[in-house]
């Protein structure tokens, strides 16, 4: 199964690691990410930009609608993610618990959907094409 | 199952290898290394309920369970210089301060897939130790008693013992040859999960994930050895069809006709880029990158039309002088039967019918049957077909080549 791990942070959260020496939270950002490689767990994973920076798409209206600037609540920005396989939820909890953040900081995780969450689809997707067959068959006939 | 099992078997599927390697560098025993990690667990499915879980629960595992090797030592009177400097090293560290070293993962690795074992053994030895899975999954996954599989482990660990196999990699004359055998073992590993006819879906999937997991270590630990890249390439490549296989009821779809847009992309870009790190390393493609290759021109292809054929052909041809193999040569006829067509194809295919090293198999008289299909030679066809089908190995094969045969008129 795989596992996305996402980061959140309070805008306090990421202040303060401005505070500390970028190259010791690099350190501590690439032993966890080596760990995870060398345990052959580590399926992707990326850091985001400042959401200052980031816009927003909004589809409420007919026409999407951009708005530049931080996507809604400024204490749960989304600052990047792994994707890891893991075969339990413990698993991926106990990878997440090791994740080097400080105070401030969450991670939020989710099991990324499979072939397994979409069994009925697939079935409609079969029952689909067949039907087109059968009316191709039929038409010949 | 508890939650504090479940906690523990996660921490043990993370830390489990590294924990037994450290403990079998220190004893020089593995099959006692296990004993004891094991013995560490059950300490820690009492403790860990009323103490909590340590922050490091691997270096307490491997803490307990040194500590009980000293015991086990002390007991029998046993204790000699060797046995006194892991009692002081015990002393001397914080159960915090747990470093496990690759050099002795990489020593857990071939001595679980040491020539000794049978490769049963060899991959039940694998999958419980370096992969850290329980007895139970194990027989899940492959579908037998979980009496089979702990059998079979006690049986390789006894093996190991009585054939006084070291805890050590292998000696540089036969380093390539140990290296195959591991690898071998993991490519097992994935066909069993790939390739197999029986049994659920998603429990074979589990096995060719568990395969790839286990190469993505190895890589790992050898980084500047192409042949565990290109395993690797080749299973992330392979795997990434996994989706588009099969139908809902199990029954397979051929190449041709997978629905590509379910073919897993990401899997397929870290594929290629564990053949370019294969390659990068410039000592050559061998068979496994050369499959890789294969499946890479398949995987990054749009449509059956699009793929590059003429890649393909010349990629078997170099894969058929490396390790010849009649499937090789079937399959080389295949691609080339799409870039000259099927004629030429033919010959290849009529000649290995000559030689008769694919009698018994359905595979020969499939192809056969689809290549004379191509020329109009439809009742030679029909008949290659039928034959097939009375070779398939499996139901849902025959009642695809049966319903091919049928279509043709």
């Amino acid at each position: 199964m795989k596992y996305m791990l996402i980061m959140r942070g309070s805008a306090e959260a990421v202040a303060a690691y401005e505070k500390l020496d970028f190259e010791e939270v690099i350190n501590a950002m690439g032993a966890y990410n080596e760990s995870m490689i060398k345990a052959g767990v580590l399926l992707a994973g990326e850091g985001l930009t400042d959401a200052a920076q980031g816009f927003v798409v909004d589809f409420s209206a007919e026409k999407p609608i951009i708005t530049d600037g931080p996507y809604g609540e400024i204490n749960e920005l989304f600052n990047g993610f792994w994707i890891i396989e893991a075969s339990s939820k413990e698993e991926a909890a106990e990878w997440a618990s090791r994740a080097p953040l400080t105070p401030g900081n969450k991670l939020e995780v989710r099991r990324v959907t499979d072939e397994s969450d979409f069994a009925d689809y697939a079935d409609n997707e079969f029952i689909q094409k067949e039907k087109g067959w059968r009316a191709e068959e039929a038409k010949k006939a | 199952m508890t939650e504090i099992r479940r906690t523990v078997d996660a921490v043990w599927r993370i830390e489990g290898g590294r924990i037994v390697a450290t403990l079998a560098k220190l004893t020089g025993d593995l099959a006692l290394a296990e004993d004891l990690a094991q013995e560490a667990v059950a300490d820690a499915l009492v403790q860990w309920p009323e103490s909590g879980v340590p922050q490091n629960a691997g270096a307490w595992l491997t803490a307990v369970a040194k500590r009980k090797a000293i015991d086990g030592w002390r007991r029998r009177e046993r204790l000699d210089a060797r046995h006194e400097a892991i009692a002081h090293d015990l002393a001397s560290r914080t159960e915090e301060e747990w470093e496990p070293i690759d050099d002795d993962l990489l020593r857990l690795v071939f001595t679980a897939c040491h020539p000794v074992l049978t490769r049963e053994a060899q991959v039940a030895l694998t999958l419980r130790i370096v992969g850290g899975l329980g007895t139970e999954e194990l027989a899940r996954m492959f579908l037998v008693p979980v009496a089979t599989i702990q059998q079979r482990v006690v049986r390789a660990k006894k093996t190991l013992s009585l054939a006084k196999v070291p805890f050590e990699v292998p000696d540089p004359s036969e380093w390539s040859e140990r290296l195959a055998g591991v690898l071998a073992v993991v490519y097992l590993i994935f066909t069993e999960g790939y390739a197999a006819t029986s049994g659920d879906r998603l429990i074979r999937t589990e096995l060719a994930n568990e395969a790839l997991r286990l190469g993505r270590v190895l890589a790992g630990l050898l980084p500047r050895e192409p042949e565990v890249h290109a395993l690797v390439a080749l299973m992330e490549l392979q795997a990434s069809r996994f989706g588009a296989r099969t139908q809902r009821d199990g029954t397979p779809v051929l190449l041709a006709d997978q629905d590509r847009s379910r073919w897993d992309r990401a899997q397929i870009a870290r594929g290629s880029a564990a053949l370019a790190k294969a390659d990068s390393l410039g000592r050559g493609r061998t068979a496994y990158a050369l499959q890789a290759a294969i499946a890479e021109c398949h995987a990054t292809a749009a449509s059956v039309e699009e793929t590059d054929w003429e890649r393909i052909v010349l990629l078997y041809e170099a894969l058929g002088q490396l390790a010849p193999n009649p499937v090789v040569e079937l399959n080389r006829a295949v691609a080339v039967s799409m870039v000259t067509g099927p004629a030429n194809a033919l010959l290849i295919v009529d000649r290995l019918a000559r030689e008769g090293s694919l009698r018994g198999s359905h595979l020969l008289p499939s192809v056969r049957g689809e290549l004379l299909a191509r020329l109009g030679r439809t009742e030679e066809a029909r008949s290659e077909l039928v034959t097939a089908a009375g070779l398939a190995g499996n139901d849902r094969q025959r009642d695809l080549l049966l319903a091919k045969a049928a279509a043709l008129n």
